[in-house]
């Protein structure tokens, strides 16, 4: 079968159709990744073990088992005890305490890189424990996360085809449901494939020019 | 549109569902046993795939991770191509590209056959990044002592520069499995029973869901688990003797 441009044209619409909840889900997966993220960091550091450890081992078992299974765990299991989600939610759910847990991590390695000093010396010019959270800690550990918390958003938006099969008509559903439909999958899938391929490209130089920026802060 | 968003998968289940129904449908009870069965024929696909996909992807890392950091800038050029082709689509749309495109181009794979070379260059790429970080790592003096000792290209790789780069590569590359044992969970979705699809089939056959999904979580864990605990294994053995190499 040949490539034809006229069919790419044709489908076009239908395919930025998906591109936008595509794009839609991970934006939302993001944001509840680094709330999710956030969440988790600060239960794992806590002193109390009844608090850290179950914590821990939920983070650990959500990275080592599949997105995909995760899905379906919230799509299917969730509405028989009696909640009912929309696909695109229970996808973004499922994105973003998966990608969290991720996210955890780097927030976990951006507060331990602050040294003790500086702990030390916000208790000596005798701030509160919010005042050096907010205005020695935070500001010290936040820029060296951000271009890894990029790059875990990048990973997530590659993995979103998965929504597809909880039916959340994203890119990738769109394209399935137009090659079945037209028995053409040569244009669909590969076009589904460029745009992926440009915008994580896009995202990676955007990337780099984060690092680039935030890198600094180490040298200091 | 309901039946067409899933695609190949709900033919591909329904096709079981009606299979199975005409064998039991005498038997009102669920029995528990014949779906764990199910889910344990799965588990091995699983392990197939995994184990299979691995080493694909360990032999596209060292190719593309080397090659990245070759003396020709044409195999230079194509590893980066292959690099940033593969990390920059995920693992679904490879997936789907090598079943349902490359039949139009001639080549058919099995299920199979697809899923194993998509995992196996989709986590070769990640891993050759991994390679050429590790080699990079190894300090210049090396490579300095190598030639100073004339020793060759092939002899400075495999018996200085390898034994050293392999250690800080390990941990990385148990992340990498995982992270393909995860993406096998995928290959459910071009009609390939592993234990997704088995637990799939074991949802539509009797209705439940918290239980097949719940156990095939646990069980994927497990595998993640034992993964790991190989991988801490390895280290220790191929660290072994370079104690105080490195400060």
């Amino acid at each position: 079968m040949e490539w034809d441009w006229a069919f790419v044209w044709q489908i076009m619409p239908t395919l930025l159709e998906g591109l936008k909840i595509t794009i839609l889900a991970t934006v939302l997966g993001a944001i509840v990744a680094a709330i999710v993220g956030l969440v988790l960091a600060i239960a794992r550091r806590s002193p109390n073990p009844v608090v850290s450890r179950p914590v821990g081992f939920f983070a650990d078992f959500i990275r080592g088992t599949p997105l995909l299974v995760q899905l379906y765990f919230i799509f299917y299991v969730l509405p028989d005890i009696g909640i009912r989600l929309s696909p695109l939610i229970a996808g973004v759910i499922g994105l973003g305490i998966h990608y969290g847990t991720y996210a955890a991590e780097v927030y976990r390695a951006g507060i331990d890189n602050v040294p003790r000093g500086q702990w030390e010396a916000a208790r000596a010019t005798n701030l509160s424990v919010r005042q050096a959270w907010i205005h020695v800690v935070l500001p010290q550990a936040i820029p060296p996360m951000i271009p890894a918390l990029a790059n875990y958003f990048i990973a997530m938006f590659k993995e979103t085809p998965l929504l597809s099969a909880i039916t959340v008509l994203e890119l990738m559903n769109q394209a399935k449901s137009v090659a079945n439909s037209s028995y053409r999958y040569i244009e669909p899938i590969t076009m589904v494939g460029l745009f992926f391929l440009v915008i994580s490209l896009i995202s990676v130089v955007a990337l780099r020019l984060l690092e680039e920026r935030y890198a600094r802060v180490d040298e200091r | 549109m309901t039946g067409n968003e899933v695609g190949p998968v709900n033919y591909a289940i329904d096709a079981a569902v009606q299979e199975s129904r005409g064998n039991c449908r005498e038997s009102a009870m669920i029995d528990w046993s014949g779906y764990i069965g199910l889910i344990l024929q799965g588990a091995l696909v699983t392990i197939q795939l995994t184990v299979m996909g691995s080493a694909l992807a360990l032999v596209m890392a060292f190719a593309a991770g080397l090659g990245r950091m070759s003396r020709f800038a044409p195999v230079r050029a194509l590893a980066t191509v292959y690099i940033e082709f593969f990390r920059g689509t995920s693992i679904f749309v490879q997936l789907f590209w090598a079943y349902f495109v490359l039949p139009f181009a001639g080549i058919t794979l099995t299920p199979l056959q697809a899923g194993v070379l998509a995992l196996g260059l989709n986590v070769g790429a990640y891993g050759a990044e991994v390679v050429r970080g590790a080699v990079r790592a190894i300090g210049r003096e090396q490579h300095e002592a190598c030639v100073a000792l004339n020793l060759g290209r092939y002899h400075r790789m495999r018996h200085v520069i390898l034994p050293q780069a392999l250690p800080l590569m390990l941990p990385t590359f148990g992340n990498n499995a995982i992270e393909l044992l995860k993406g096998t969970a995928v290959v459910s979705l071009i009609s390939l029973t592993d234990m997704t699809f088995q637990a799939q089939v074991v949802r539509a056959q009797t209705g439940s869901t918290l239980i097949p999904f719940a156990t095939i979580l646990v069980l994927y864990f497990a595998m993640a688990m034992a993964i790991s605990a190989g991988m801490r294994w390895l280290e220790r053995r191929a660290s072994r003797g370079l104690d105080g190499v490195r400060v």
